[in-house]
């Protein structure tokens, strides 16, 4: 049993927005070269629905690290779910494994880390633009929520311009798609319907 | 994915964890995340506690699931599913968490069974053990019937996980932050469709108002406290419904003035002795609910899914 030398949740205080974290790229053991190694492996699983995106560039790989028990060296991805009922965890957890194990590593563990909770924040540069080639609308800043959330009876946000024609002439159709992340627009210009990925 | 994990289905024949995700031991969904009792926090009220919010989300779940292929289009088929996925998520976590607080609440099962404690809790508990309130069971009526059970539903849920990601129980707190971001989307969107009944045509506002008329008594077990939550309320670690009631009712007359729907008087809806939902006391519906939800686990006990 690997044991960490910190909490997979950390704690932080009531009422105070959760710490971003400034950008995609997950924290790796990078000083040593196994460590730098893991984090290049791990990094290049690709999000089995959204196969455009790797785990780093949707934000979802939060650290891989190499720790050290009495058998050796253990590789150790850290993973935190889009949303609470995402089904692509599992086989996200099994990628991550086969594809270190292909690489050599033969020991690997997958923790799941639920704080602070994933926001599309974590999307990259490169994830947005990968997003964006695929005919798919990336989110746009995620709402920052001091206090009660608020009830909100009209469009959830300006309508994202059509990924495919650029037209802004483009209305919700869901709110809802064919992943938990994504909502459904159609294009009243080009007629295309699109998929927005959601801000959370 | 490289050839060697080319198929599937390999994994299904079990035994061989190298296989896929099915039927490999990646099942726990708390793994790596720390389950310690917070001090001086009874591990058994607070394995109660994961199971009264957990089992609202479950219930809720199976109930929104019942609408697949049956909503008015394709859209909004596609919603409640999510809906009822989201909460299926929040179920499994907190259903999780009761187990790892407790594992006296997980019913026992045959020697070997690779059955997970919060499938075990699920699927082989009886009606009077579990905890939701009794909104969430009552079955499916309308389209109107969903949207209001959804508003009254995600309105207190919303209000109660807004506090609870300051619990000190740190699986809570994190099954709380995420939530929140969660159900603020089912909340809008039965505040939307709400607007839309209350002012589409006479037809839908008629039954908007039924729906609304049958589902209001339920809301009390929502905002009403029970010994437990007020326990762990105290203790720091759950949350007291009776402080959510000016928030929940603020919003919900947000919602019915805009509409232009008055708000219906109809008082709560007693228990039996004083006790409730929360106390395991239930309509049929739930236990009609969980034959169906139970069956094919009850009988493969030893399955492997």
């Amino acid at each position: 049993m690997v044991t960490a030398d910190r909490p997979a949740i950390a704690r932080r205080d009531a009422g105070t927005p959760g710490p971003r974290h400034p950008s995609a790229t997950p924290r790796g053991s990078e000083a040593t070269e196994v460590g730098r190694r893991a984090l290049e492996v791990a990094g290049q699983v690709r999000d089995p629905e959204m196969p455009m995106l790797t785990l780093t560039d949707l934000g979802v790989l939060r650290g891989v690290e190499v720790e050290r028990d009495a058998d050796g060296e253990v590789v150790v991805a850290s993973i935190t779910p889009t949303y609470t009922g995402c089904p692509a965890m599992a086989t996200m957890r099994d990628d991550l494994v086969h594809r270190l194990q292909d690489a050599g590593f033969d020991r690997v563990e997958v923790r799941v880390v639920l704080d602070p909770p994933w926001s599309s924040d974590w999307i990259s540069e490169r994830g947005r633009a990968a997003l964006r080639a695929a005919g798919l609308s990336a989110p746009g800043p995620a709402p920052r929520r001091p206090g009660p959330v608020l009830l909100t009876l009209g469009p959830p946000r300006p309508a994202p311009p059509c990924p495919r024609c650029g037209s802004a002439a483009t209305r919700l159709t869901s709110e809802f798609g064919a992943t938990a992340c994504k909502a459904l627009y159609r294009c009243t210009a080009c007629l295309e319907p699109f998929e927005h990925v959601k801000e959370i | 994915m490289s050839d060697e994990h080319g198929s599937v289905f390999d994994g299904l024949l079990g035994g061989d964890s190298s296989q896929w995700a099915f039927g490999t031991d990646f099942e726990d969904p708390l793994a790596g995340v720390d389950t310690t009792t917070p001090d001086g926090v009874d591990p058994a009220e607070l394995a109660a506690y994961c199971l009264m919010l957990g089992d609202d989300a479950l219930i809720m779940s199976q109930r929104l699931s019942e609408w697949c292929s049956r909503a008015p289009d394709l859209e909004e088929d596609i919603a409640l599913a999510n809906m009822a996925l989201d909460l299926l998520g929040q179920a499994r976590l907190l259903l999780a968490r009761a187990a790892a607080a407790d594992p006296g609440v997980v019913p026992a099962l045959p020697e070997g069974s690779p059955v997970p404690p919060e499938d075990a809790l699920a699927f082989f508990r009886d009606d009077r053990d579990f905890r939701n309130v009794r909104l969430a069971e009552v079955p499916n009526g309308d389209f109107a019937h969903v949207v209001v059970r959804l508003l009254l539903f995600s309105t207190a849920r919303l209000a109660l996980l807004e506090r609870l990601r300051a619990s000190r129980d740190h699986v809570l707190a994190a099954v709380a932050g995420k939530g929140v971001k969660e159900v603020a989307y089912h909340r809008d969107w039965a505040g939307r469709w709400f607007l839309t009944l209350a002012q589409g045509t006479e037809e839908s506002h008629r039954r908007l108002l039924a729906a609304l008329d049958a589902l209001w008594p339920l809301r009390g077990e929502l905002v009403a406290a029970h010994p437990l939550e007020r326990s762990l309320a105290m203790a720091g670690v759950g949350v007291d419904p009776a402080e959510l009631r000016e928030e929940v009712d603020a919003v919900l007359d947000q919602v019915l003035t805009v509409s232009g729907v008055p708000r219906p008087g109809r008082a709560p809806l007693a228990g039996v002795g004083g006790r409730t939902g929360r106390d395991g006391l239930h309509t049929e519906a739930l236990s009609r609910l969980l034959a169906e939800m139970q069956v094919v686990a009850r009988a493969h006990p030893s399955g492997r899914w």
